[in-house]
Protein backbone atom coordinates (compact mmCIF):
# COMPACT_ATOMS: atom_id res chain seq x y z
CA UNK A 1 0.00 0.00 0.00
CA UNK A 2 2.69 2.02 0.16
CA UNK A 3 2.64 5.32 -2.42
CA UNK A 4 5.41 7.33 -3.07
CA UNK A 5 6.03 10.26 -5.03
CA UNK A 6 8.56 12.23 -6.20
CA UNK A 7 8.23 15.73 -4.66
CA UNK A 8 9.81 18.71 -6.11
CA UNK A 9 10.22 21.89 -4.83
CA UNK A 10 10.14 24.72 -7.89
CA UNK A 11 11.48 28.07 -6.49
CA UNK A 12 12.61 31.71 -7.99
CA UNK A 13 14.88 32.91 -6.76
CA UNK A 14 16.22 36.47 -7.04
CA UNK A 15 14.98 39.75 -7.54
CA UNK A 16 13.31 39.08 -11.09
CA UNK A 17 9.45 38.90 -11.74
CA UNK A 18 7.92 36.95 -13.83
CA UNK A 19 7.64 33.61 -13.17
CA UNK A 20 6.06 32.11 -16.49
CA UNK A 21 8.41 29.66 -17.15
CA UNK A 22 8.66 28.09 -13.71
CA UNK A 23 4.43 27.61 -13.23
CA UNK A 24 4.79 25.97 -16.91
CA UNK A 25 7.31 23.34 -15.53
CA UNK A 26 5.55 22.80 -12.50
CA UNK A 27 2.81 21.79 -14.02
CA UNK A 28 4.20 19.24 -16.32
CA UNK A 29 5.84 17.82 -13.43
CA UNK A 30 2.19 17.51 -11.97
CA UNK A 31 1.40 16.49 -14.99
CA UNK A 32 3.78 13.76 -15.06
CA UNK A 33 2.60 12.38 -11.20
CA UNK A 34 4.83 14.31 -9.36
CA UNK A 35 4.01 16.38 -6.19
CA UNK A 36 5.37 20.10 -7.05
CA UNK A 37 5.33 22.53 -3.92
CA UNK A 38 5.50 26.13 -5.99
CA UNK A 39 7.32 28.68 -3.59
CA UNK A 40 6.65 31.87 -6.01
CA UNK A 41 8.88 34.62 -6.59
CA UNK A 42 11.67 36.58 -4.50
CA UNK A 43 12.71 33.29 -2.44
CA UNK A 44 15.34 33.95 -0.37
CA UNK A 45 18.01 30.67 -0.39
CA UNK A 46 17.68 30.35 3.24
CA UNK A 47 13.76 30.26 2.16
CA UNK A 48 14.35 27.82 -0.78
CA UNK A 49 16.48 25.86 1.58
CA UNK A 50 13.92 25.92 4.73
CA UNK A 51 11.33 25.42 2.40
CA UNK A 52 12.98 22.14 0.81
CA UNK A 53 13.85 20.68 4.31
CA UNK A 54 10.02 20.86 5.40
CA UNK A 55 8.77 19.52 2.14
CA UNK A 56 11.54 16.66 2.38
CA UNK A 57 11.60 17.14 -1.48
CA UNK A 58 13.69 14.89 -3.71
CA UNK A 59 14.20 17.57 -5.79
CA UNK A 60 14.86 21.49 -6.12
CA UNK A 61 14.13 23.28 -9.45
CA UNK A 62 15.17 26.90 -9.41
CA UNK A 63 14.41 29.10 -12.10
CA UNK A 64 16.83 32.07 -12.47
CA UNK A 65 16.33 34.77 -14.94
CA UNK A 66 18.20 37.52 -13.50
CA UNK A 67 21.82 36.23 -14.32
CA UNK A 68 22.80 35.95 -10.61
CA UNK A 69 22.77 32.33 -10.80
CA UNK A 70 26.91 32.00 -10.01
CA UNK A 71 25.49 34.25 -6.83
CA UNK A 72 22.40 32.47 -5.99
CA UNK A 73 23.34 28.63 -6.73
CA UNK A 74 26.68 28.17 -4.20
CA UNK A 75 24.89 29.68 -1.17
CA UNK A 76 21.49 27.37 -2.05
CA UNK A 77 24.48 24.32 -2.46
CA UNK A 78 25.78 25.06 0.55
CA UNK A 79 23.04 25.73 2.86
CA UNK A 80 21.05 22.10 1.78
CA UNK A 81 24.77 20.87 2.43
CA UNK A 82 24.35 22.36 6.02
CA UNK A 83 21.31 20.64 6.51
CA UNK A 84 22.77 17.18 5.73
CA UNK A 85 20.03 17.37 2.12
CA UNK A 86 23.20 16.70 -0.25
CA UNK A 87 21.48 13.81 -1.78
CA UNK A 88 18.64 16.45 -3.00
CA UNK A 89 18.75 16.69 -6.80
CA UNK A 90 19.13 20.42 -7.28
CA UNK A 91 17.75 21.45 -10.87
CA UNK A 92 18.57 24.97 -12.48
CA UNK A 93 16.81 26.32 -15.67
CA UNK A 94 16.76 29.59 -17.10
CA UNK A 95 19.12 32.38 -18.99
CA UNK A 96 22.41 30.05 -17.99
CA UNK A 97 25.39 31.05 -20.73
CA UNK A 98 27.27 28.38 -21.68
CA UNK A 99 30.67 28.87 -19.55
CA UNK A 100 28.51 28.55 -16.29
CA UNK A 101 27.39 25.16 -17.01
CA UNK A 102 30.56 23.46 -15.57
CA UNK A 103 31.11 25.83 -12.99
CA UNK A 104 27.45 24.94 -12.28
CA UNK A 105 27.78 21.15 -12.28
CA UNK A 106 31.21 21.04 -10.59
CA UNK A 107 29.43 22.88 -7.21
CA UNK A 108 26.84 20.19 -7.24
CA UNK A 109 23.87 21.39 -9.74
CA UNK A 110 22.70 17.92 -11.21
CA UNK A 111 21.49 19.52 -14.46
CA UNK A 112 20.88 22.98 -16.39
CA UNK A 113 18.02 23.66 -18.57
CA UNK A 114 18.48 26.09 -21.16
CA UNK A 115 15.34 28.15 -22.18
CA UNK A 116 15.09 25.58 -25.09
CA UNK A 117 14.34 22.46 -23.33
CA UNK A 118 11.06 20.68 -23.35
CA UNK A 119 9.87 19.86 -20.16
CA UNK A 120 9.52 15.87 -21.23
CA UNK A 121 13.10 15.78 -21.14
CA UNK A 122 13.25 17.49 -17.47
CA UNK A 123 10.44 14.77 -16.71
CA UNK A 124 12.87 11.76 -17.96
CA UNK A 125 15.84 13.32 -16.22
CA UNK A 126 14.05 13.60 -12.83
CA UNK A 127 12.60 10.00 -12.91
CA UNK A 128 16.11 8.62 -14.27
CA UNK A 129 17.58 9.91 -11.34
CA UNK A 130 15.44 10.29 -8.68
CA UNK A 131 14.96 6.10 -7.00
CA UNK A 132 13.65 4.51 -4.61
CA UNK A 133 16.87 4.65 -2.88
CA UNK A 134 15.93 8.33 -1.86
CA UNK A 135 13.18 7.08 0.46
CA UNK A 136 14.23 6.63 3.71
CA UNK A 137 15.73 3.36 4.67
CA UNK A 138 12.67 1.46 6.27
CA UNK A 139 14.61 -1.04 8.22
CA UNK A 140 15.93 1.61 10.15
CA UNK A 141 12.05 3.51 10.47
CA UNK A 142 11.24 -0.02 12.52
CA UNK A 143 14.49 0.05 14.88
CA UNK A 144 14.11 3.63 16.22
CA UNK A 145 10.56 2.87 16.41
CA UNK A 146 11.07 -0.22 18.82
CA UNK A 147 13.61 1.88 20.45
CA UNK A 148 11.67 4.56 21.37
CA UNK A 149 8.76 2.11 22.43
CA UNK A 150 10.77 0.62 24.85
CA UNK A 151 12.10 3.72 26.37
CA UNK A 152 8.18 4.36 27.31
CA UNK A 153 7.62 4.13 31.40
CA UNK B 1 25.64 2.45 4.43
CA UNK B 2 24.36 3.32 7.58
CA UNK B 3 20.66 3.97 7.67
CA UNK B 4 19.81 7.32 7.95
CA UNK B 5 16.35 6.38 9.51
CA UNK B 6 17.43 4.68 12.77
CA UNK B 7 17.63 7.81 14.59
CA UNK B 8 14.36 9.52 12.92
CA UNK B 9 11.89 9.40 16.23
CA UNK B 10 14.83 10.37 19.18
CA UNK B 11 15.69 12.97 17.11
CA UNK B 12 12.11 14.28 15.77
CA UNK B 13 11.48 14.34 19.53
CA UNK B 14 14.68 15.88 20.05
CA UNK B 15 13.68 18.89 18.16
CA UNK B 16 15.03 18.18 14.62
CA UNK B 17 13.36 19.40 11.76
CA UNK B 18 14.89 17.03 9.56
CA UNK B 19 13.57 14.01 11.26
CA UNK B 20 10.49 15.45 11.54
CA UNK B 21 9.84 15.97 7.43
CA UNK B 22 11.28 12.75 6.99
CA UNK B 23 9.07 10.72 8.98
CA UNK B 24 6.14 12.81 7.93
CA UNK B 25 7.23 11.64 4.20
CA UNK B 26 7.76 8.22 5.95
CA UNK B 27 3.84 8.13 7.02
CA UNK B 28 2.44 9.80 3.61
CA UNK B 29 4.14 7.32 1.75
CA UNK B 30 2.68 4.48 3.59
CA UNK B 31 6.15 2.14 4.38
CA UNK B 32 5.38 -0.59 6.54
CA UNK B 33 6.54 0.80 9.31
CA UNK B 34 4.56 3.44 8.94
CA UNK B 35 2.24 2.11 11.95
CA UNK B 36 5.32 1.13 13.94
CA UNK B 37 6.21 4.58 13.58
CA UNK B 38 2.45 6.17 14.86
CA UNK B 39 2.79 3.92 17.37
CA UNK B 40 5.76 5.15 18.88
CA UNK B 41 4.77 8.94 18.93
CA UNK B 42 1.47 8.52 20.28
CA UNK B 43 2.78 8.87 24.01
CA UNK B 44 3.84 12.36 22.75
CA UNK B 45 0.88 13.31 21.18
CA UNK B 46 -2.62 15.11 23.12
CA UNK B 47 -1.53 18.35 23.73
CA UNK B 48 -1.80 20.22 20.28
CA UNK B 49 -5.15 22.32 19.57
CA UNK B 50 -6.29 21.35 15.65
CA UNK B 51 -7.64 23.98 13.87
CA UNK B 52 -9.12 23.35 10.66
CA UNK B 53 -9.34 26.21 7.95
CA UNK B 54 -11.48 25.14 5.09
CA UNK B 55 -13.72 27.09 2.55
CA UNK B 56 -13.88 27.24 -0.79
CA UNK B 57 -11.07 27.98 -3.57
CA UNK B 58 -9.80 31.42 -3.30
CA UNK B 59 -11.41 32.57 -0.41
CA UNK B 60 -8.39 33.57 1.09
CA UNK B 61 -7.94 30.31 3.64
CA UNK B 62 -3.98 30.27 2.70
CA UNK B 63 -3.52 34.12 3.55
CA UNK B 64 -5.66 33.50 6.84
CA UNK B 65 -3.57 30.67 8.15
CA UNK B 66 -0.24 32.95 7.28
CA UNK B 67 -1.87 36.03 8.91
CA UNK B 68 -3.13 33.35 11.82
CA UNK B 69 0.54 32.21 12.37
CA UNK B 70 1.65 35.50 12.76
CA UNK B 71 -0.52 36.25 15.48
CA UNK B 72 -0.24 32.57 17.56
CA UNK B 73 3.84 33.19 17.41
CA UNK B 74 3.29 36.74 18.97
CA UNK B 75 1.44 35.16 21.33
CA UNK B 76 4.20 32.82 21.98
CA UNK B 77 2.43 29.87 20.71
CA UNK B 78 4.07 27.44 18.39
CA UNK B 79 2.63 26.56 14.79
CA UNK B 80 2.52 23.43 12.39
CA UNK B 81 0.73 24.48 9.47
CA UNK B 82 -0.79 21.62 6.62
CA UNK B 83 -1.77 22.85 3.73
CA UNK B 84 -3.97 20.21 1.72
CA UNK B 85 -4.51 20.20 -1.94
CA UNK B 86 -5.98 17.75 -4.47
CA UNK B 87 -4.03 15.33 -6.14
CA UNK B 88 -5.14 15.09 -9.75
CA UNK B 89 -6.83 12.35 -10.48
CA UNK B 90 -5.85 11.82 -14.01
CA UNK B 91 -1.85 11.70 -13.36
CA UNK B 92 -1.37 11.03 -9.74
CA UNK B 93 0.45 14.39 -9.22
CA UNK B 94 -0.49 17.84 -7.73
CA UNK B 95 -0.18 21.23 -7.58
CA UNK B 96 0.86 23.04 -4.47
CA UNK B 97 0.80 26.25 -3.89
CA UNK B 98 -0.28 27.73 -0.91
CA UNK B 99 3.30 28.42 0.50
CA UNK B 100 3.02 31.44 -2.21
CA UNK B 101 0.95 32.86 0.45
CA UNK B 102 3.03 31.98 3.64
CA UNK B 103 6.24 33.78 3.01
CA UNK B 104 5.96 35.98 6.12
CA UNK B 105 6.35 33.14 8.22
CA UNK B 106 10.02 31.88 6.64
CA UNK B 107 12.77 31.53 9.31
CA UNK B 108 10.91 31.05 12.14
CA UNK B 109 12.14 27.94 14.17
CA UNK B 110 8.73 28.17 15.93
CA UNK B 111 6.95 27.30 12.87
CA UNK B 112 6.52 24.20 10.80
CA UNK B 113 4.62 24.25 7.50
CA UNK B 114 3.82 21.24 5.28
CA UNK B 115 2.42 20.73 1.83
CA UNK B 116 0.03 17.54 1.31
CA UNK B 117 -1.64 15.97 -1.48
CA UNK B 118 -4.77 13.95 -0.56
CA UNK B 119 -3.31 11.33 -2.59
CA UNK B 120 -7.41 10.12 -3.23
CA UNK B 121 -7.09 6.78 -1.80
CA UNK B 122 -7.78 4.38 1.12
CA UNK B 123 -8.99 5.95 3.58
CA UNK B 124 -9.00 9.02 2.24
CA UNK B 125 -8.19 13.01 4.02
CA UNK B 126 -8.86 11.79 7.23
CA UNK B 127 -6.32 9.11 7.46
CA UNK B 128 -3.23 10.95 6.12
CA UNK B 129 -3.99 13.92 7.90
CA UNK B 130 -4.83 12.54 11.09
CA UNK B 131 -1.50 10.62 10.93
CA UNK B 132 0.53 13.76 10.03
CA UNK B 133 -1.79 15.94 12.50
CA UNK B 134 -0.14 13.43 15.18
CA UNK B 135 3.18 13.99 13.79
CA UNK B 136 3.42 17.11 14.38
CA UNK B 137 1.53 17.23 17.92
CA UNK B 138 4.36 14.75 19.16
CA UNK B 139 7.31 17.08 17.81
CA UNK B 140 5.53 19.54 20.25
CA UNK B 141 3.61 22.30 18.30
CA UNK B 142 0.59 23.70 20.31
CA UNK B 143 -1.28 24.69 17.02
CA UNK B 144 -2.18 22.75 14.04
CA UNK B 145 -3.38 24.48 11.41
CA UNK B 146 -5.16 22.32 8.56
CA UNK B 147 -6.02 24.38 5.40
CA UNK B 148 -7.98 22.05 3.05
CA UNK B 149 -10.12 23.29 0.07
CA UNK B 150 -13.94 22.51 1.17
CA UNK B 151 -14.89 20.82 -1.92
CA UNK B 152 -17.77 17.68 -0.97
CA UNK B 153 -16.30 15.18 1.42
CA UNK B 154 -13.00 17.31 2.39
CA UNK B 155 -14.46 19.59 4.71
CA UNK B 156 -16.13 17.05 6.76
CA UNK B 157 -13.56 15.39 6.57
CA UNK B 158 -11.84 18.07 7.78
CA UNK B 159 -14.09 18.68 10.92
CA UNK B 160 -13.56 15.05 12.38
CA UNK B 161 -9.66 15.46 12.89
CA UNK B 162 -9.97 18.96 13.98
CA UNK B 163 -10.86 20.45 17.45
CA UNK B 164 -12.50 23.72 16.14
CA UNK B 165 -13.15 24.18 12.79
CA UNK B 166 -12.97 27.76 11.07
CA UNK B 167 -14.94 27.90 7.68
CA UNK B 168 -13.94 31.04 5.65
CA UNK B 169 -16.39 32.87 3.64
CA UNK B 170 -15.85 36.12 1.00
CA UNK B 171 -18.22 38.54 -0.89
CA UNK B 172 -18.36 38.25 -4.35
CA UNK B 173 -19.15 34.77 -5.20
CA UNK B 174 -22.25 35.50 -6.47
CA UNK B 175 -25.50 35.17 -5.53
CA UNK B 176 -24.80 34.24 -1.30
CA UNK B 177 -27.86 32.28 -0.19
CA UNK B 178 -26.72 29.71 -2.73
CA UNK B 179 -22.98 29.85 -2.78
CA UNK B 180 -22.99 29.26 1.21
CA UNK B 181 -23.98 25.54 1.00
CA UNK B 182 -25.68 24.54 3.32
CA UNK B 183 -23.37 21.98 4.86
CA UNK B 184 -21.08 24.13 6.54
CA UNK B 185 -23.44 24.76 9.22
CA UNK B 186 -22.83 21.37 10.63
CA UNK B 187 -19.22 21.51 10.61
CA UNK B 188 -18.30 25.44 11.35
CA UNK B 189 -17.34 26.48 14.77
CA UNK B 190 -16.59 30.04 13.28
CA UNK B 191 -17.10 31.89 10.32
CA UNK B 192 -14.59 34.27 8.76
CA UNK B 193 -15.84 36.55 6.45
CA UNK B 194 -12.62 37.30 4.53
CA UNK B 195 -12.21 39.91 2.23
CA UNK B 196 -13.68 42.38 4.84
CA UNK B 197 -11.84 45.14 2.11
CA UNK B 198 -14.23 43.99 -0.35
CA UNK B 199 -17.93 45.54 -0.94
CA UNK B 200 -20.40 43.02 0.28
CA UNK B 201 -19.12 41.59 3.24
CA UNK B 202 -22.53 43.17 5.36
CA UNK B 203 -24.10 40.81 3.08
CA UNK B 204 -22.01 37.95 2.93
CA UNK B 205 -22.52 38.08 7.09
CA UNK B 206 -26.43 38.64 6.87
CA UNK B 207 -26.60 35.91 4.83
CA UNK B 208 -24.35 33.62 7.32
CA UNK B 209 -26.44 35.34 10.56
CA UNK B 210 -29.67 34.48 8.39
CA UNK B 211 -28.75 30.65 7.65
CA UNK B 212 -28.20 30.73 11.94
CA UNK B 213 -31.43 31.73 12.11
CA UNK B 214 -30.19 35.11 13.57
CA UNK B 215 -31.72 37.02 10.91
CA UNK B 216 -34.69 37.41 8.26
CA UNK B 217 -33.78 36.93 4.57
CA UNK B 218 -32.67 39.90 3.09
CA UNK B 219 -35.54 41.90 0.61
CA UNK B 220 -34.30 44.96 -0.69
CA UNK B 221 -34.38 47.97 1.43
CA UNK B 222 -35.85 46.02 4.30
CA UNK B 223 -32.70 44.66 5.74
CA UNK B 224 -32.77 43.35 9.29
CA UNK B 225 -30.96 45.49 11.58
CA UNK B 226 -28.38 43.63 14.00
CA UNK B 227 -30.53 44.36 17.05
CA UNK B 228 -29.62 43.70 20.47
CA UNK B 229 -32.02 40.85 20.85
CA UNK B 230 -29.92 38.51 18.63
CA UNK B 231 -28.48 35.87 20.91
CA UNK B 232 -24.84 36.81 21.03
CA UNK B 233 -21.91 34.65 19.67
CA UNK B 234 -19.79 31.70 22.06
CA UNK B 235 -21.50 28.99 25.13
CA UNK B 236 -25.36 29.10 24.95
CA UNK B 237 -27.08 28.91 27.93
CA UNK B 238 -28.49 25.31 26.81
CA UNK B 239 -24.21 24.05 26.13
CA UNK B 240 -24.38 24.30 22.58
CA UNK B 241 -21.87 27.45 20.64
CA UNK B 242 -23.40 29.58 18.31
CA UNK B 243 -20.65 30.08 15.62
CA UNK B 244 -19.63 33.39 15.53
CA UNK B 245 -19.05 35.06 12.58
CA UNK B 246 -15.55 37.46 12.23
CA UNK B 247 -15.02 39.84 9.42
CA UNK B 248 -11.01 39.44 8.48
CA UNK B 249 -8.81 40.72 5.84
CA UNK B 250 -6.45 38.69 5.57
CA UNK B 251 -4.02 40.47 3.29
CA UNK B 252 -3.62 43.11 6.36
CA UNK B 253 -4.11 41.26 9.13
CA UNK B 254 -7.16 43.26 10.21
CA UNK B 255 -9.41 41.21 12.19
CA UNK B 256 -7.14 38.64 13.03
CA UNK B 257 -6.27 38.61 16.65
CA UNK B 258 -10.15 38.54 17.18
CA UNK B 259 -10.20 35.62 15.46
CA UNK B 260 -7.58 34.29 17.02
CA UNK B 261 -9.08 35.21 20.26
CA UNK B 262 -12.09 33.36 19.64
CA UNK B 263 -10.47 30.30 18.29
CA UNK B 264 -9.47 30.28 22.12
CA UNK B 265 -12.37 31.03 23.49
CA UNK B 266 -13.68 27.76 21.20
CA UNK B 267 -10.86 25.66 22.99
CA UNK B 268 -11.90 26.85 26.48
CA UNK B 269 -15.43 26.48 25.80
CA UNK B 270 -14.66 22.48 24.35
CA UNK B 271 -12.45 22.10 27.65
CA UNK B 272 -15.00 23.71 30.20
CA UNK B 273 -17.73 21.52 28.66
CA UNK B 274 -15.99 18.24 28.84
CA UNK B 275 -16.65 18.77 24.84
CA UNK B 276 -12.50 18.69 24.43
CA UNK B 277 -12.41 14.85 25.62
CA UNK B 278 -15.89 14.32 23.91
CA UNK B 279 -14.33 15.20 20.56
CA UNK B 280 -10.82 13.20 21.55
CA UNK B 281 -12.89 10.09 22.18
CA UNK B 282 -14.86 11.04 18.85
CA UNK B 283 -11.50 11.14 17.37
CA UNK B 284 -10.18 8.29 18.31
CA UNK B 285 -13.37 5.85 18.01
CA UNK B 286 -13.09 6.64 13.78
CA UNK B 287 -9.65 6.58 14.10
CA UNK B 288 -9.65 3.03 15.52
CA UNK B 289 -12.73 1.77 13.46
CA UNK B 290 -10.55 2.77 10.08
CA UNK B 291 -7.59 0.96 11.20
CA UNK B 292 -9.39 -2.10 12.60
CA UNK B 293 -11.54 -2.09 8.75
CA UNK B 294 -8.61 -2.10 7.17
CA UNK B 295 -6.78 -4.89 9.24
CA UNK B 296 -9.54 -7.19 9.02
CA UNK B 297 -10.32 -6.72 5.72
CA UNK B 298 -6.47 -7.37 4.90
CA UNK B 299 -6.67 -10.12 6.99
CA UNK B 300 -9.53 -11.64 5.63
CA UNK B 301 -8.50 -11.25 2.51
CA UNK B 302 -5.04 -13.42 2.88
CA UNK B 303 -7.35 -15.78 4.49
CA UNK B 304 -8.98 -16.85 1.17
CA UNK B 305 -7.70 -18.08 -2.27
CA UNK B 306 -6.21 -15.45 -4.56
CA UNK B 307 -8.92 -15.68 -6.97
CA UNK B 308 -11.84 -16.05 -4.79
CA UNK B 309 -12.75 -12.52 -4.76
CA UNK B 310 -12.54 -12.08 -8.34
CA UNK B 311 -14.70 -15.64 -8.84
CA UNK B 312 -17.36 -13.74 -6.57
CA UNK B 313 -17.54 -10.97 -8.05
CA UNK B 314 -17.99 -13.26 -11.45
CA UNK B 315 -20.58 -15.10 -9.79
CA UNK B 316 -22.71 -11.94 -8.47
CA UNK B 317 -22.27 -10.13 -12.05
CA UNK B 318 -23.61 -13.30 -13.54
CA UNK B 319 -26.77 -13.10 -10.84
CA UNK B 320 -25.72 -16.37 -9.51
CA UNK B 321 -25.90 -15.34 -6.37
CA UNK B 322 -26.18 -12.19 -4.51
CA UNK B 323 -23.49 -9.94 -2.59
CA UNK B 324 -25.00 -10.65 0.66
CA UNK B 325 -24.77 -14.68 0.43
CA UNK B 326 -21.59 -14.01 -1.20
CA UNK B 327 -20.17 -12.04 2.10
CA UNK B 328 -21.44 -14.49 4.06
CA UNK B 329 -19.85 -17.39 2.42
CA UNK B 330 -16.90 -15.39 1.84
CA UNK B 331 -16.50 -15.19 5.73
CA UNK B 332 -17.39 -18.29 6.63
CA UNK B 333 -14.70 -19.57 4.50
CA UNK B 334 -12.35 -17.74 5.69
CA UNK B 335 -12.89 -17.70 9.38
N1 LIG C 1 -8.73 42.05 -1.10
C1 LIG C 1 -8.36 41.00 -0.39
N2 LIG C 1 -7.72 39.99 -1.00
C2 LIG C 1 -7.36 38.93 -0.26
C3 LIG C 1 -7.62 38.84 1.13
N3 LIG C 1 -7.17 37.67 1.58
C4 LIG C 1 -6.62 37.03 0.52
N4 LIG C 1 -6.73 37.79 -0.58
C5 LIG C 1 -6.26 37.46 -1.94
O1 LIG C 1 -7.05 36.42 -2.46
C6 LIG C 1 -6.28 35.59 -3.30
C7 LIG C 1 -6.41 34.13 -2.86
O2 LIG C 1 -5.84 34.00 -1.57
P1 LIG C 1 -5.37 32.59 -0.99
O3 LIG C 1 -4.93 32.85 0.40
O4 LIG C 1 -4.42 31.95 -1.93
O5 LIG C 1 -6.76 31.82 -1.02
P2 LIG C 1 -7.03 30.27 -0.72
O6 LIG C 1 -8.40 30.19 -0.18
O7 LIG C 1 -5.94 29.71 0.11
O8 LIG C 1 -6.96 29.65 -2.17
P3 LIG C 1 -6.89 28.11 -2.56
O9 LIG C 1 -5.90 27.45 -1.64
O10 LIG C 1 -6.44 28.13 -3.98
O11 LIG C 1 -8.29 27.58 -2.40
C8 LIG C 1 -4.85 36.10 -3.23
O12 LIG C 1 -4.62 36.91 -4.34
C9 LIG C 1 -4.84 36.90 -1.95
O13 LIG C 1 -3.89 37.94 -1.95
C10 LIG C 1 -8.29 39.95 1.74
O14 LIG C 1 -8.58 39.97 2.93
N5 LIG C 1 -8.63 40.99 0.93
MG1 LIG D 1 -4.67 28.07 -0.24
Amino acid sequence: MTQRKIRVLIAKPGLDGHDRGAKVIARALRDAGMEVIYTGIRQTPEMIVEAALQEDVDVVGLSILSGAHMALCPRILELLRREGMDDVLVLVGGIIPDEDVAPLKALGVAGVFGPGTSTREIVEFIRSRVSDASAVDASGLAASAVAVGSERP
Amino acid sequence: MPSPGASLIPDLLAGSRRALAQTISAIEDGVVEAPALLSALYPHTGRAHVIGVTGAPGTGKSTLVNALAKAYRAAGKTVGVIAVDPTSPFSGGALLGDRVRMRDLAGDPGIFIRSMATRGSLGGLARATADVISVLDAAGFERILVETVGVGQAEVDIASAAHTTLVVEAPGLGDEVQAIKAGVLEIADLFAVNKADREGADRTVLVLQMMQGLAPAPTGHHRATAGSALPQPGPQEDGSWLPPILKTVATRGDGVEALREWIERHAAYLRALDGWSRREAARAATELERILRDRLLAHLLAALPADRLAQMVTAIVRREIDPYTAAEQLLTQAV
